[in-house]
């Protein structure tokens, strides 16, 4: 096994443990910050596929923006800290049925695919993948109209962000 | 480059383990005699009232959400500031109508009164 | 190879070349070298902290007409390793209902998310990793240092705590933004994101370039450091201590180191975007000598730091968040276009820096302009309605 592999594993157990913890713990909070521990393990991977930049980001957006906005969400809406109530409703079965389902789906899937035995091709020696990745972003002929319409989503979340708090607004 | 994340992957280890020492380390030499006036929540000397939850204002969630817009519009940002000495004046141009239109975004939660904190 | 021209890639070798004799492989040797070599920059990156808690004593003592500590050692040079002692052997305090796990491992976060910057702070044009994505890195190792404070702040189990860190998370993330463009400035003059190679980029220094993305840099991070002004977690007349009020030892000492530290990690980021880093007068012949160039420059900017902290008095949190999105976000959208305009029109010309700087000043000029007008605005209003009601 090589350096490589064991990282992988290592960081897929990780990944899988804070997971499940983010499903059963009963503490919201503690959810929350297993939520973390799985973001990171995700970045981890992207750092160990040579793609630093996803992975940078992967920790801004992910567990800078998103995971801050889970807790103010848990402080604002929740009395006390731990829920009290079970951590299972009576579906449970239904959705752990469906879970397995479509994880044996993507199983079957994924497993025809023949990517797994190659491998993969070596980078060109002094590739930059992020100078890559902004010209390609930027330039002309190639994705200068999706990176624009980025910003038109960006606009559209951020009008919708403004119109659900104009609601809490009246409603307080 | 994945020598570099090598680095960094190193750097998270020692970067832990250094800190956590110091805390071990301190927690083997320091005393340990609790006692329940010294364990109480400390409030400048007045008991504590209730549990430790406090309604928060709905501000801190919509700041969240506006604040996540625009992180994510930034690192859009980067790889545009990357190519800009390549591409020259055409670059400027899209990163402006790609800023322009935030800001527009900007301007609408700025006249709702979204940026208030009231 | 000559030692002084590049003394760690000269020990690296060597120490790797010890590893390899050893029967390892050269893989395996190679990351034990930069292990080994991590941890004795960490080391002495500890020691530097701990000669900052005399630094800042000193200099808030001299601010506010003190001599400061002076009596352990010469200058009081020892006092600080008689603080580390003392906190070392102090009590370890739980208090009631702590989350022990989050309680302890807030601390260890809050220094790991500022160990973490010195991977790509460029020490030397040898040392500092030049991290293709260096800049945003930066960024994401303070969302690290986020989760941190809301972590302490929740686990303590005390209402000033919680407070005190949902406050300085939600001005933390706020002035995030400003910083972001104010990072942007320099990465679109050097086009790359590694730090190091925006200090190689740099013949004139970015403070003459973009005087005002320095600006806007040193206000954010003061932010982001939770530094006076901005320093709403540790408001003591109404927070006591913020997010670390339960802390005790050193778990607290960490807290305290980190935030030290932190502004002197930042005063080294300040350096390195706008002040040429390591760059200086034999540089090119001797590039150890720019280790010192860098110490220098970044003391001077930490200096700066403790300047602002003991002198301005701490801004109310709507101020400053008014401050934030009605003010430096906006102003830093129109500067980050603004400037990538005037850097791509005037890249090729013979003028460039001194077009660079007065761009810099007439839009520096425009904005005082319009606060300014504004501000009568407002006065008037204010002061009429104050005439009406006699």
């Amino acid at each position: 096994m090589t350096a490589a592999q064991i990282i992988f594993l290592i960081t897929a157990a990780v990944i899988l443990g804070s997971a499940f913890m983010v499903v059963t713990t009963k503490n919201l909070v503690h959810a929350a910050l297993w939520l973390i521990v799985t973001l990171f393990g995700a970045a981890v991977l992207f750092a160990t596929l040579n793609a630093g930049f996803i992975a940078v980001v992967q920790v801004v957006i992910y567990i800078g923006a998103i995971a801050i906005l889970f807790i103010f969400a848990v402080m604002l809406t929740r009395r006390s800290m731990t829920d009290t109530g079970p951590g299972l409703n009576r579906g449970w079965w239904l959705s752990a049925a469906i879970a397995l389902l479509t994880f044996g789906g993507l199983v079957w899937l994924v497993s025809g695919w023949g990517g797994f035995t190659k491998a993969a091709p070596a980078y060109p020696s002094g590739f930059d993948a992020v100078a890559a990745l902004a010209h390609a972003l930027v330039s002309p002929e190639a994705f200068v109209l999706p990176f624009e319409v980025a910003s038109v989503l960006l606009l559209a979340a951020l009008v919708g962000a403004v119109y659900i708090a104009f609601q809490r607004k009246g409603e307080e | 480059m994945q020598s570099d994340w090598t680095f960094i992957g190193l750097f998270l280890i020692v970067g832990a383990l250094i800190p956590a020492a110091a805390i071990v380390v301190s927690a083997l030499l320091s005393p340990r005699k609790p006692n329940p006036i010294k364990d109480s929540t400390y409030e400048c000397g007045i008991e504590t009232v209730g549990e430790n939850w406090v309604q928060f204002k709905a501000q801190y969630y919509i700041f969240a959400l506006v604040f996540l817009v625009f992180d994510v519009e930034t690192v859009f940002l980067f790889p545009w500031a990357l190519s800009l000495n390549q591409l020259g004046l055409f670059a400027v141009v899209e990163g402006i109508i790609f800023i322009g239109i935030l800001v527009a975004g900007l301007v609408y939660a700025w006249r709702k009164g979204m940026l208030e904190w009231v | 190879m000559d030692f002084w021209s590049n003394p760690v890639k000269f020990l690296d070798d060597w120490l790797t070349g010890v590893f390899s004799g050893w029967g390892m492989a050269a893989d395996a040797a190679r990351v034990l070298t930069a292990f080994v070599g991590i941890l004795v920059l960490i080391t002495l990156v500890m020691v530097l902290d701990i000669f900052l808690v005399w630094l800042e004593r000193k200099i808030v003592s001299r601010f506010q007409d003190r001599i400061g500590p002076n009596r352990v050692g010469p200058f009081g040079l020892i006092q600080p390793f008689a603080d580390i002692i003392k906190l070392i052997i102090k009590e370890n305090i739980y208090p009631v209902g702590v989350d022990k796990a989050v309680f302890n491992l807030a601390p260890v976060l809050m220094m790991m998310s500022v160990l973490l910057l010195w991977a790509v702070l460029p020490l030397t044009s040898f040392l500092g990793l030049d991290l293709n994505v260096g800049v945003l890195y930066v960024i994401g190792v303070g969302a690290l240092g986020t989760v941190a404070i809301i972590m302490a702040g929740w686990s303590s189990n005390n209402k000033y705590a919680l407070l005190g860190s949902f406050r300085q998370v939600a001005v933390m993330i706020s002035y995030e933004i400003p910083m972001v463009a104010a990072l942007l400035i320099p990465t679109i003059f050097a086009g790359s994101m590694g730090i190091n190679s925006i200090v190689a980029a740099q013949d004139t220094w970015y403070i003459v370039l973009a005087p005002l993305a320095f600006l806007l840099f040193l206000v954010s991070a003061t932010a982001e450091l939770g530094r006076a002004p901005f320093d709403l977690t540790e408001a003591e007349s109404e927070l006591i201590a913020g997010h670390h009020i339960e802390y005790s030892g050193m778990k607290f000492g960490l807290f305290y180191a980190s935030e030290l530290l932190h502004a002197f990690t930042f005063g080294g980021f300040i350096a390195a975007f706008f002040f040429g880093g390591w760059r200086g007068p034999w540089v090119e012949a001797y590039p150890a000598l720019g280790l010192f160039y860098f110490i220098v420059k970044a003391t001077i900017a930490y200096w700066l730091f403790g300047w602002i902290k003991y002198t301005f008095p701490r801004i109310r949190i709507d101020k400053m968040l008014d401050l934030n999105w009605k003010f430096l976000v906006p102003f830093a959208f129109v500067l980050v276009p603004f400037l990538a305009l005037m850097h791509a029109l005037l890249r090729e010309t013979s003028f460039y820096a001194l077009g660079m700087f007065l761009a810099n000043i007439a839009l520096g000029w425009a904005t005082i302009e319009i606060l300014r007008r504004r501000a009568h605005g407002e006065r008037a209003k204010v002061e009429g309605a104050v005439e009406m009601h006699g």
